[in-house]
């Protein structure tokens, strides 16, 4: 349907190109929507433990453990301090290893989950370290045990800072995938690349970014929507 | 109820040791009040963290109901902490969770049934005056309130010992006083000892049967509050209690009078008017007051004036003024419990 109304409002030239168009940029954003999603499980599957073990081995708290803060503060700012392009080279040998390729949005996608784990763990930790650390003195006090007070009180006081975590998480990410194209991963950004740059077809460019810049309001939006209703602290 | 034996707490400043609280005895009896006052930085709050243990103490013994609960760590200290309430200067609730459970958080802890649950929390929060904010958060109340829901999470599980960390410092007077008349009903309604600490003597008179006195990690007095408050002996408390009786006299007065100033302390019945109207008229002084109130402790009263004695104009008898004044004030002496004079 939609594609008769183009052929009949458009050149057949033009008509073409907006087709095409229309195409790549499906192809793209499905590309994108499996990165992004892949490796936002793995930030947090992977982030918030990992954040969750930076907070509470580090300075008075329960488990105060040095070896562990200080191995884990290493490798998180190790992850950090790479820039994405050569993390995404560096780990081609991890990515051969698990998936048995290196071409692909999923072979993109590891290299994206492991700077997602990195980057969110980060998050996590100072999220937590807003928690008032009398409100976890008071639970010791009542005799909570370690895991409980995670439970019961680190996350719930934290979840609104995870949730605006996540979403500035998940927006690095999108930035991130548009680098995926070197190893043929494809999304939206790639396709502002190949086309808008390296084509000089601008209006392709214009295109894709409208929609990266339309993506991230969204996803900012929802995040701010679900961060607020989780957070009571002034309701 | 609680014995504190010799307590030692050493704190790491920049690789330095210094010492919070040095050798502190104390000995807490079954339902009292016990307060502990001190400047901040006096060791008081740290010494409260050793009743539960969240300060462990470098030295000493510290028993709770019979217990010796020290060396207890992991299960059998949470456990032992069950039974120790606490309540905080700035509150500590949890911010996300609404007043019912905030309240519920010690007996979900204590792993109580649903079903308990269910029926303590609306009694506490009765207790405490909240029963229609249960489903309001922290954020939507005001400090007296939210010290309240403190109140009802630290008594929920039926604790022996509720330890108050200075919890009307941050709340006005008016607010202040409601909360130590709700501590003071939790004292007598559910017999539960309390220890409270703060840096005003004047929440300590309100509500503790006896106070301990610290100024740096040491306890340098303790006894009734009465006593503490009436007769303090270490200058520390005597700054202390001076300073909440505000009898300070206008700098004029001092600097024109033409006699002497006494401060006279009398305790429980003695009848003040009497003793100075007598050595007035047979003494031939004229006393004039310039300062005075009267404070209840318990139900105790301490009166406290401050009086300027000078030459009266119709004396009876024809003996020079110091030596009157001096025959006036060894019979002041006899009948107040204490005199001081101020200024010659």
């Amino acid at each position: 349907m939609i594609e008769q109304w183009i052929a009949v409002n458009f050149s057949p030239e033009l008509a073409k190109q907006i087709i095409e168009l229309a195409v790549d940029l499906a192809n793209a954003f499905g590309e994108t929507f499996l990165m992004v999603s892949i490796s936002t499980l793995f930030a947090i599957v992977g982030g918030l433990p990992l954040g969750f073990l930076l907070h509470v081995t580090s300075r008075k708290l329960f488990w105060n453990n040095r070896l562990a803060n200080v191995t884990g503060n290493f490798l998180v700012n190790v992850l950090r301090s790479i820039p994405f392009v050569i993390l995404l080279v560096l780990l081609l040998p991890l990515t051969q290893w698990v998936l048995g390729t290196t071409i692909g949005p999923t072979a993109a996608a590891v290299p994206l989950s492991v700077a997602a784990i990195a980057f969110y763990a980060r998050l996590v930790e100072s999220s937590l370290c807003e928690v008032d650390p009398g409100v976890v003195e008071a639970a010791e006090a009542f005799g909570t045990s370690p895991l409980r007070i995670i439970a019961t009180v680190l996350f719930p006081e934290a979840l609104p800072g995870f949730l605006r975590g996540l979403m500035v998480t998940l927006i690095s990410l999108i930035g991130y995938s548009a680098m995926a194209g070197i190893v043929g991963g494809g999304g939206i950004g790639d396709l502002a690349i190949r086309f808008g740059y390296y084509r000089y077809q601008t209006n392709v460019m214009v295109v894709t970014v409208v929609v990266l810049v339309v993506l991230v309001q969204l996803v900012q939006s929802l995040g701010d929507r679900l961060a607020s209703r989780a957070d009571k602290k002034d309701v | 109820m609680i014995q504190l034996e010799n307590i030692r707490v050493d704190f790491a400043v920049r690789g330095q040791s210094v010492q919070a609280v040095d050798n502190v005895s104390l000995s807490i009896a079954r339902g009292e009040v016990f307060g502990i006052v001190g400047a901040s930085g006096a060791g008081k709050s740290t010494l409260l963290r050793v009743i539960n243990l969240l300060e462990r103490p470098g030295a000493g013994r510290v028993r709770v109901a019979g217990e010796d609960i020290t060396d207890l760590r992991g299960g059998e200290l949470r456990r032992a902490r069950q039974k120790i309430g606490m309540i905080f200067q700035h509150f500590n609730l949890m911010q996300n969770r609404t007043v019912y459970d905030n309240a519920a958080y010690a007996l979900r802890v204590a792993g109580k049934s649903k079903a308990e649950i269910a029926r303590r929390v609306p009694e506490i929060l009765r207790l405490v005056g909240l029963e229609d904010k249960a489903q309001a958060y922290p954020a939507q109340l005001s400090g007296g309130q939210k010290q309240r829901v403190g109140i009802a999470r630290a008594v929920a599980n039926h604790p022996e010992v509720l330890l108050c960390d200075e919890p009307t410092s941050a709340l006005d007077l008016e607010t202040s006083a409601a909360i130590l008349d709700l501590l003071k009903e939790i004292n007598a309604r559910l017999g539960i000892t309390i220890v409270l600490i703060s840096h005003e003597m004047a929440v300590i008179k309100k509500i503790c049967t006896r106070v301990a006195v610290m100024d740096g990690g040491h306890v340098v007095e303790q006894g009734e509050a009465y006593d503490i408050f009436a007769t303090p002996q270490h200058p520390f408390t005597r700054q202390l209690v001076e300073h909440t009786l505000n009898l300070e006299l206008p700098p004029h007065l001092v600097d024109d009078r033409q006699g002497t100033i006494l401060k006279l302390l009398f305790l429980g019945d003695q009848a003040e008017e009497g003793v100075l109207s007598t050595a007035s008229i047979r003494h031939g002084v004229a006393i004039n007051i310039l300062h005075g109130k009267i404070e209840y402790i318990g139900h105790r009263a301490v009166g406290l004036l401050v009086v300027l004695l000078t030459d009266s104009p119709d004396a009876p008898t024809g003996l020079p003024f110091p030596l009157r004044l001096q025959a006036a004030l060894s019979y002041i002496g006899t009948q107040a419990s204490h005199v001081e004079v101020l200024h010659d």
